[in-house]
């Protein structure tokens, strides 16, 4: 499937879609606390809050096209359309998540990230933002950009649950990576073409407070009517590409997990190894005390294992922090699609239930189509289209992802024997040299 | 014969430790066999060729399978003067015709570090390694370790030019009868003796003590490094071969996927190379921890040596203990007096004082087994004073050799190291190349 198909889909989707948009909504206003921000996307309106219908709210074709606009701009030179994604020239959102703080309060104790924002685009009064979010606050923004934006694949969460007493949710190490997630997260939201509009990210990137209530109340009601129509229902005609996504899936997820178990496993053999490495490079040492001659050499073993040690601890180190981490995000980020494919089907599902009722009664009594159906094959194209997309947006990453992680890998290893193998040659300088040698490798 | 021959200057030798000589005759008599041991490995070259299985009955009539090795003993071209006998080329040998060789000596020349034999079994071996004796990897090793053993005996300057060492090397049967008819055995010390002696000793000699603490603090060291190695090893083992599951699932995982495929595909081949890479690495590795064995058992023959000269110690004290005594006897029956309780001095006390001609007769006999006594401590002393110098002759050697070899290993091990750095690098840079192409 090409770019080019995707983005032809999601055009031709465009005339029904604004067929049925709405102006700005009640909602938006109350979502959006502080002043400071003005929601200017257009199209996106929060789905049945007034009357607690589920039409779920479908990507405005306007954001589609602004993204065209954009990319138009700068992008031109770029004869891959692959790259299109990805180009950090014609990004105009740029945030951040680091410098974590521990809270201590009565309550509770939680951490709190800061999200900086530099940014050119107008629905933004200042250029710059800095606020500091809590675990909390990703999620309340996650769950809204979910509920707001249906079709759409929602980049993951680092996982929310801990277990307590495993994990020390405030060490050093924990939060490290929990801010390294949330800033991947993050990143992936502000450079998503219709994700990067969504009001909700501007208040989440510059509000001053979060108000989180009615967005917690919201999720319960989608959850319920998605339930709902999650009945069974065996789809008439799927498009088989979604099967193809599905299956795909399935066996990627089952390939991480086992690259993930091997991973794990290399840590604890690397782990173990490095104990006995230790121990070894101590009883060169030792021995080097009760040897005249051998002293020096004995000593420069002692120093070799000891480096070589180091260097294990950095290849361990780095597994654990960056390694691990993209595998853990990409098992989170098949979740996700799994679930707008879900999402999908629910929507055709509704569309051809709608439509044979439909069909039925005309036969019956000759009652021509209702509007709610072609409104509902409206939005199930829309889904495919905006699904296609994303998907093509997710492998392109995919891609990217996973050669910058395992040539990152590669890179790590090979770092590390260079380092081993310095150290040896050295040695072997030492044990072959002159005293004088000697002497001046000793200072070093 | 030249059996007949080197025997008789061979009996010299040993005889010369145990019997009275002089200090020069015996330095002289190391001397030549210093000049005459270098020439051994001028004369021959000796290999241990190969290993083999053999099934046989032994003494109590029962089944068993062993190993023999074939030893190979070539004239060296570059002698003009060929041998005085033609030896068969090649002979087979067990492994207990080593040890028998190696205990008589340890017997006959008390004061060398003899040079050890290679494992009986396999210790401190990592998991992956079988301890079977009949593991051809551990018979390969062994056969190594075996020749090893008669290069170091061959290039000893003392033990070289031992006549059983050569018809180890030269004659196949009759061998082992030679070796008994040599009287060794009577000559081998009893465990308990030396034992006692270790304890009773009452001015050790500063730098035998000092020795054998270093040979303890050598085994213990070299014992826990060679512990230490094989967990090393074992884990080194694990961490390359779990990288081989990549391997796989990069396979699997290519059949999905359509850029990526080749790449991921080519790479699983890499981590496959990656994994196997250790098999070679720890087998070689193993060569070194053989090395480490090899002083190891040295620490042994060292220890055999400082044992060998606390008894000797130990009997030169108690011949002088014993004269002493005698001299102090002399004193009281001369002066009549009684310095400290015996039994004799009870016995004058209980049934009067002994007639002077009784007295007579004793202080004779007394003044008789003083001379003798004075007579065994000067020549215990003298034996053991040239003890202490053979002995520190061939320590000074096997000290220098020991750095030389230990140096050398340590040497090759890092050039180990650094061979399995740059299979490292290679195998994980042909592997970026293919994750650059994904």
């Amino acid at each position: 499937m090409s770019v080019g198909a995707a983005r032809g889909l999601a055009s031709s989707g465009q005339k029904p879609i604004t067929e049925i948009l709405h102006p700005l909504s009640a909602a938006e206003e109350l979502l959006s606390p502080g002043p400071d921000v003005t929601v200017s996307v257009g199209g996106n309106r929060e789905p049945g809050l007034t009357n607690g219908m589920t039409v779920e709210t479908l990507s405005p074709a306007s954001v589609s096209l602004l993204f065209n606009r954009l990319h138009l701009d700068d992008s031109l030179a770029e004869a891959d359309t692959k790259d299109t994604y990805a180009t950090t020239e014609t990004r105009d959102l740029f945030v951040t998540v680091d410098d974590p703080k521990k809270h201590v309060s009565t309550m509770e104790t939680y951490i709190t990230y800061r999200v900086s924002t530099k940014t050119t685009r107008l629905e933004f009064d200042l250029p710059e933002y800095s606020v500091r979010r809590r675990y909390q606050d990703f999620d309340w923004l996650r769950m809204k950009l979910e509920d707001s934006q249906p079709t759409h694949l929602i980049p993951p969460l680092p996982e929310k649950f801990v277990m307590k007493g495993v994990v020390d949710r405030f060490s050093e190490e924990f939060v490290e990576k929990r801010m390294k997630a949330l800033d991947k997260f993050l990143k992936r939201v502000a450079d998503h073409p219709v994700l990067s509009f969504n009001p909700h990210l501007n208040t989440f990137l510059s509000a001053k407070d979060l108000n989180k209530r009615q967005g917690l109340a919201l999720l319960t009601k989608v959850g319920e009517s998605v339930k709902h129509v999650a009945g069974g229902y065996k789809l008439r005609a799927r498009p088989a590409e979604f099967g193809t996504m599905g299956e795909y899936l399935d066996t990627f997820s089952q390939k991480l997990g086992t690259i993930d178990r091997i991973a794990q496993r290399i840590l604890k053999e690397q782990s173990e190894y490095l104990t006995e490495l230790r121990e070894y490079g101590t009883v060169y040492s030792s021995w080097a005390g009760s040897e005249q001659e051998l002293q020096r050499p004995l000593e420069g073993v002692a120093g070799c294992v000891s480096t070589c040690c180091g260097g294990l601890e950095d290849l361990s180190e780095n597994m654990s922090q960056d390694f691990l981490p993209v595998l853990r995000e990409y098992v989170l980020y098949i979740e996700s699609m799994k679930n707008v494919l879900r999402k999908r089907d629910q929507s055709q599902a509704e569309y051809e239930g709608r439509l044979e009722a439909a069909i039925l009664r005309k036969q019956e009594d000759g009652t021509p189509m209702p509007v709610e159906v072609e409104k509902c094959q409206d939005k199930v194209e829309c889904f495919n289209a905006d699904l296609k997309a994303d998907w093509e947006r997710w492998q392109h990453n995919k891609r990217q992802d996973f050669k910058q992680l395992l040539t990152g890998m590669a890179d790590k290893n090979i770092n590390y024997y260079e380092k081993c193998q310095a150290a040896w040659e050295s040695l072997i300088t030492l044990l072959q040299g002159k005293p004088t040698e000697d002497k001046t490798s000793e200072t070093n | 014969m030249i059996m007949a021959d080197s025997g008789s200057s061979e009996e010299v030798a040993v005889i010369g430790n145990t019997d009275l000589t002089s200090a020069e005759s015996e330095n002289n008599i190391i001397n030549t066999m210093v000049e005459r041991g270098t020439a051994l490995l001028r004369k021959m070259e000796i290999n241990v060729a190969e290993a083999e299985k053999r099934t046989g009955k032994n003494t109590v009539n029962m089944q068993e399978t062993y190993t023999v090795y074939l030893i190979e003993v070539r004239p060296a071209e570059t002698v003009p003067e060929g041998g005085t006998q033609a030896p068969p080329d090649t002979l087979w040998r067990r492994y207990s015709e080593f040890e028998l060789l190696r205990t008589y000596l340890l017997v006959t020349y008390p004061y060398i570090i003899v040079p050890p034999l290679p494992e009986k079994r396999a210790e401190f071996v990592w998991h992956k390694l079988s301890a079977d004796n009949l593991d051809p990897d551990f018979v390969e090793r062994r056969r190594v370790g075996l020749e090893n053993f008669l290069l170091r005996v061959a290039s000893h300057p003392v033990l070289s030019n031992d006549k059983i060492f050569f018809l180890f090397l030269t004659e196949e049967k009759g061998w082992r009868e030679a070796v008994l008819e040599t009287g060794f055995q009577d000559k081998a010390d009893s465990r308990l003796k030396s034992l006692s002696a270790m304890f009773r000793v009452k001015n050790p000699d500063k730098r035998f003590t000092a020795l054998k603490h270093y040979s303890d603090e050598l085994n213990t060291v070299i014992s826990q490094l060679l512990r230490v190695r094989a967990r090393v090893a074992d884990r080194l083992y694990g961490v390359y071969k779990v990288h081989g599951n990549y391997g796989r699932v990069f396979s699997e995982w290519s059949a999905i996927e359509k850029e990526m495929g080749d790449g991921l595909q080519s790479a699983g081949h890499h981590m496959d190379t990656y994994a196997a890479s250790i098999d070679d690495i720890l087998e070689e590795e193993e060569h070194y921890a053989d090395q480490l064995k090899e002083y190891l058992f040295y620490t042994d023959a060292v220890r055999s040596v400082c044992r060998k000269h606390e008894l000797i110690q130990y009997e030169l004290e108690m011949t002088a203990q014993e004269l002493a005594h005698k001299k102090q006897q002399k004193e009281e029956l001369a002066t009549g007096t009684v310095r400290i309780f015996s039994l004799k001095g009870m016995t004058s006390k209980l049934f009067g004082q002994e007639t002077q001609e009784q007295r007579e007769v004793k202080l004779a006999a007394l003044e008789q087994s003083i001379q003798e006594g004075e007579e065994m401590v000067k020549q215990k002393n003298t034996e053991c004073q040239e003890f202490v110098q053979a002995a520190w002759d061939d320590i000074e050697r096997f000290k220098e050799q020991k750095d030389k070899d230990l140096r050398e290993a340590l040497i090759n091990y890092a050039i180990m190291q650094i061979s399995m750095c740059k299979k490292g690098i290679q195998v994980w840079s042909n592997a970026k190349e293919c994750f650059n192409k994904m």
